[in-house]
């Protein structure tokens, strides 16, 4: 049997995600309502605009369902905005969107889009192949709380994709190159859970 | 690290779908559009209603008016260029807006070419009324692609006849024995490669938004079901009865854009939808549709 993995539908790069996940195997779910959560083994939160998203997500109940699974165990990966949604803690504006991962993030935190970059990132989890990882006025983590994993950083040390027990993480957009890699981890993560 | 590539310039595109960019001339606008959920806002002196009523010459914004725009809102922040106007686009390259639409809104600067925005560092969205054209600006450096509709006129008949012809073509060249797209290409007046290309995988190498005359929720879903990625809304918002509603209730249709009961419902107690205009009233030569080559 696939795995049934949720991806949130409300806004932004869900339908490449979508594609990502059915190229390493699984079978992708679109999540805008609250009742598409039944049934899912995962869910990933897309890159997009964090504050679309926030105001779609506290709309028709979804965020509150999505906090109650999370807390009971269910896998979430969140990339960008994703990555925001599921911070405890956002720099500024100072609100957390759904706070169930011990991390601190800087939105847009290399600046506007004129900054957004690709850059080749070696990752330890991912193998010895350096992972293309493409930064789109990417948030960065600050700080991570004892919980917390890291699993990626630039060069210069700072933190782009950490985990907590269920719950993953990505500054950059691993839906937008092909490489497979960071879904597949995700997806052993899934199955080991 | 490499910045300003086509993945980063298109990426960011990708990453406003299923979302709505509104037309705003105040930082106060900003602040409504990114509360109501914008995931963009396009920054400009006046909404195409008023550029339409008013007539003249319509250039770039003032960069000061951009900068306060920039300043109020955390979203991405797009603003205008004249049609083949690439000193505008290097001044808004160079204070730093997040996407320039060289837009047929404004006055055209060249009667015969478009920027040549492969160029430029800043990525590019342009108006398509046809697939040709929509391949033409991708082939000079296009990072997404909207139907042009007609601003300002608060009807969206342009934008529907834009988007099934951009639909229908892609259909008929993903059918196409191979042998016929070198033809195909001379018809369109679109690069070979590019026809190739959506031959092979049945659509556009880069986001496609609606855009020209959306005024209603309605209006934004109906796009959406024609095969919009997300909407452009321009004075359909701040020329309506209560923008702060409209504006959210706009950015609900489009995530809601199959599911008739949630638009139903959202589309209760707006107020006045911005006035609209009949185009069969409209002259050929106040056509903004029909400028770009």
């Amino acid at each position: 049997m696939k795995m049934r993995i949720g991806v949130l539908a409300l806004q932004g790069s869900f339908a490449e995600h979508m594609e990502s996940l059915h190229a390493a195997g699984a079978k992708p779910v679109p999540v805008k309502y609250p009742e598409q959560l039944d049934g899912i083994d995962a869910l990933i939160i897309p890159g997009g605009e964090s504050t679309t998203i926030r105001k779609l997500l506290n709309r028709y109940n979804v965020g509150i369902k999505i906090i109650d699974l999370a807390n009971k165990g269910l896998p979430v990966y969140g990339t960008c905005a994703g990555m925001i949604a599921l911070a405890k803690h956002i720099e500024y504006p100072e609100y957390a969107i759904l706070g169930l991962m011990d991390i601190t993030v800087q939105r847009n935190a290399f600046g506007r889009q004129l900054e957004s970059f690709e850059e080749n990132l070696d990752i330890p989890l991912l193998g010895k192949k350096s992972f293309r990882a493409v930064f789109i006025r990417a948030p960065l983590i600050k700080d991570t709380g004892k919980k917390v994993d890291v699993i990626a950083r630039l060069k210069d040390g700072r933190i782009v994709a950490a985990e907590q027990d269920n719950l993953m993480v990505s500054s950059f957009h691993p839906e937008l190159t092909g490489d497979l890699r960071m879904h597949q981890y995700f997806l052993t993560k899934v199955k080991n859970t | 690290m490499e910045k300003s590539t086509d993945i980063t310039k298109r990426g960011l595109a990708q990453m406003l779908k299923g979302g709505v960019i509104m037309d705003v001339v105040t930082a106060e606008h900003a602040k409504i559009a990114e509360d109501a959920g914008a995931v963009a806002v396009m920054a400009l002196e006046r909404v195409p209603a008023d550029i339409r009523a008013q007539g003249g010459v319509a250039r770039m914004s003032d960069p000061a008016l951009i900068k306060t725009i920039m300043d109020e809102v955390t979203i991405p922040v797009m603003a205008k260029v004249r049609i083949g106007h690439f000193v505008e686009a290097q001044i808004l390259e160079s204070i730093g807006v997040d996407y320039i639409d060289e837009s047929e809104v404004l006055t055209p600067a060249d009667d015969k070419h478009h920027i040549n925005k492969n160029l430029f560092k800043i990525p590019f969205v342009c108006g398509a009324q046809d697939l040709g054209e929509a391949l033409r600006r991708i082939a000079e450096g296009a990072s997404m692609i909207r139907t042009k509709g007609e601003a300002g006129t608060g009807n969206v008949v342009e934008a529907v006849i834009h988007m099934r012809k951009i639909m229908d073509e892609i259909r008929k060249l993903n059918n196409m024995d191979k042998t016929e797209l070198m033809a195909e290409a001379k018809n369109l007046g679109a690069p070979y490669n590019l026809i190739v290309e959506i031959a092979e995988t049945g659509k556009l190498p880069v986001v496609n938004f609606a855009a020209g005359g959306i005024a209603t929720p309605a209006d934004a879903a109906l796009m959406m079901q024609l095969g919009a990625e997300g909407v452009f809304v321009g004075s359909g918002i701040f020329k309506s009865e209560n923008p702060q509603k409209m504006a959210q209730a706009i950015v609900e249709a489009v995530t809601n854009c199959d599911n008739p009961d949630v638009l139903a419902k959202i589309s209760e107690g707006l107020g006045r939808a911005m006035y609209g205009i009949e185009l069969s009233v409209i002259e050929e030569k106040d056509r903004l549709s029909v400028r770009g080559w």
